[in-house]
């Protein structure tokens, strides 16, 4: 007989960010204002577009690289610089994955599992990767601050998955042991280069 | 920039001669190829744009019409017929018309556009810059996904690059016309690959399709009339100018023509792209060109089209790869992403993967969809678990068609397909699931034990 697929006999289906529990905040960030270098670079991105509104997203990622996540102050500030509501921007803070709504590592490991990628092995490069780091997908990051692992979908790479990203920088490669070794060296001493630089 | 070219695989033996001819993939695998002197030394680049602006913009559209060319983004729709629709300025009203193209390639299994950004990107912005010219476009928009960022900065480049050439910006190449092109850079959400959350999501709103009508050639961007083509249908535009839509519409099988970009993904021995003539059958691509198996056991499925289309089984793999034949035999041509199962492959494990993608994906506007496809992810994780009973296949059977056309977009549609096409063809993998409470075939672990993301 063969054994059961997954440990878990009755893991029930979770959405990609458990929604809020009635009462329960987002995360909030250290930082409560935008750099004044952001609040500039926001504002010139406001002319950039038939309509300030279109401005939001671009800004969202300025936003998120000010403070570390787009914590709730993030979208307040970004509405704040914009003059758009404050419900429209969290409401599409919270429609998009790329942007963090929760504290991440330095080096935020994405992992797709998607099927192109399943079928060559990405439910194994996940384990390994949430064992060698200590931080499991999904569930913030490792203790030191270095690590988040997170599962994503498609990360149009499929002829040569399962595809890793690192950040914001796909690793457009098959990641074998020893490469994905290389990878977290690079990264712990602090020398880490987007895949191809 | 990368300097480092990405590891796909772009060609094959026979590739670029009479029989598959390459005009999409031209210096592929090549990172200097994006550059505007390349484009124009060696693959006749700009060459068609201007030739296009000696032409009438409705003997643009007339050219494109007689290529046949038809939507490279999954509806294969005809691009010389959704040209036609944009309103023309009268002397009541003059409009301010939108070109938009759309990069937001997410579909699994998908991988081609990127190629074309990567290495041709001149050849988007002239097939850009001429369908602008064929609708009177005043600005374009190129959307890409959030996870592009480096092919956004390359994109940038070889925008100034056309720009300093006088290609785009104030009277283009003398004629007096305005055209700009600007990038728009998604975060991560699939359904935008939907024409219609596009727009909402370009606006900088949360991208839920709209509901239609108003289409977006009345009602678009911004409230303008809109068109939104996909990269690989764009980037056909120069060549069909440059060698005449009647000429085109040689290549491929009638009413199917041209070429596409085929994106061969999983158990096979040489995943890749593979630009084909429509109407090359799936066995040829299978076999002869990818190689066939990786694993040494038989292919058991194939997707034809992308995470969206229904699967086929064995007795289906001789299915001519154009828009017409995958319909008619209850598949679709979808976005040319094939993914190649082996033997070894739970069927029920695979289908769990897709349908979490689409409830992950559901912007949830829809309740049928959003709802659906959660319920379609219990009870198929519950059969994946060992614990579904034998009612749970008919529970299943009777949840799509209360999830397909039942909602704005096509994402409830998709979402059933794999579900759909398995049950009908793989139903002995769930029914070996539910009895003896485990996998029907074993050797690949697709799901990962820990968490769910």
């Amino acid at each position: 007989m063969n054994p059961l697929p997954t440990p878990a006999p009755m893991a029930k289906a979770q959405p990609a960010e458990s929604p809020l529990a009635p009462g329960q905040r987002l995360p909030e960030s250290r930082l409560r204002q935008l750099s004044p270098q952001a609040t500039a670079e926001i504002q010139t991105l406001a002319a950039k577009y038939p309509d300030k509104l279109a401005a939001t997203l671009p800004a969202l990622y300025i936003a998120q690289k000010d403070f570390g996540f787009v914590s709730l102050s993030a979208m307040l500030e970004v509405a704040k610089v914009l003059g758009v509501p404050e419900g429209h921007v969290f409401g599409v803070a919270t429609f998009y994955t790329l942007f963090q709504k929760r504290p991440v590592g330095k080096y935020h490991l994405q992992v797709c599992t998607n099927l192109s990628c399943a079928l060559n092995g990405a439910a194994k490069l996940l384990e390994k990767i949430a064992e060698k780091v200590g931080a499991q997908p999904g569930a913030g990051p490792s203790e030191d601050g270095l690590w988040s692992v997170e599962e994503v979908e498609c990360l149009a790479s499929c002829g040569s998955g399962p595809c890793l990203q690192v950040n914001d920088d796909v690793y457009d490669e098959y990641v074998d042991e020893a490469k994905l070794e290389e990878l977290l060296a690079a990264c712990r001493r602090g020398d880490y280069r987007p895949w191809g630089e | 920039m990368r300097s480092k070219a990405d590891p796909q695989l772009y060609t094959f033996a026979g590739f670029g001669g009479e029989r598959f001819p390459n005009l999409m993939l031209r210096g592929a695998g090549n990172l200097d190829n994006w550059k505007r002197a390349v484009y124009e030394q060696k693959h006749e680049g700009y060459l068609a744009l201007k030739k296009a602006l000696k032409m009438e913009p409705v003997a643009v559209t007339n050219e494109v019409k007689a290529s046949q060319l038809r939507g490279r983004g999954g509806a294969g729709f005809l691009t010389g017929l959704k040209w036609s629709f944009m309103p023309k300025d009268t002397d009541q009203k003059s409009h301010v018309r939108y070109l938009v193209c759309n990069g937001d390639e997410g579909e699994p299994g998908t991988f081609k556009d990127r190629a074309i950004l990567e290495y041709n990107p001149h050849q988007l912005i002239e097939g850009m810059i001429i369908g602008a010219w064929a609708m009177q476009c005043k600005v374009g928009f190129i959307y890409l996904r959030g996870e592009f960022l480096w092919l956004l900065e390359k994109l940038e480049a070889a925008l100034q690059e056309a720009r300093d050439a006088g290609y785009l910006g104030q009277n283009i190449l003398g004629t007096g016309w305005d055209f700009d092109i600007q990038t728009y850079r998604g975060a991560g959400a699939y359904i935008c690959g939907e024409e219609t959350a596009l727009l909402n999501s370009l606006e900088g709103r949360r991208g839920e399709p709209r509901s239609k009508p108003p289409f977006p050639a009345q009602v678009g961007a911004f409230g303008q009339p809109t068109t939104v083509n996909n990269v690989e249908t764009l980037a056909a535009v120069p060549v069909i100018l440059q060698m005449g839509g009647a000429e085109y519409a040689k290549i491929g099988s009638p009413g199917n023509t041209g070429t596409r970009i085929f994106c061969i993904s999983g158990h096979v021995k040489r995943p890749g792209l593979y630009e084909l003539p429509l109407g090359t059958p799936l066995d040829f691509l299978l076999n002869d060109l990818a190689g066939g198996s990786s694993t040494g056991k038989a292919i058991k499925a194939v997707i034809p089209g992308g995470a969206s289309a229904p699967m086929f089984d064995a007795k289906d793999f001789d299915c001519p790869l154009d828009f017409d034949t995958p319909k008619a035999r209850g598949s679709m041509a979808g976005s040319g992403g094939v993914i190649v199962m082996d033997e070894d492959v739970c069927i029920v494990a695979a289908v769990l993967r897709l349908t979490r993608f689409f409830a992950h994906e559901s912007c949830g506007q829809c309740t049928p969809c959003r709802e659906g496809c959660n319920w379609m992810l219990q009870v198929l994780q519950r059969i994946e678990h060992g614990q579904g009973r034998m009612e749970d296949l008919d529970l299943l059977a009777s949840l799509t068609p209360r999830i397909a056309l039942r909602t704005l977009c096509a994402l409830g549609d998709a979402a059933c397909g794999p579900v759909d096409s398995s049950l009908q063809k793989f139903r002995h993998e769930f029914e070996h699931h539910i009895v003896h409470k485990t996998c029907y075939a074993q050797g690949h672990q697709l799901l990962a034990a820990t968490a769910i993301h």
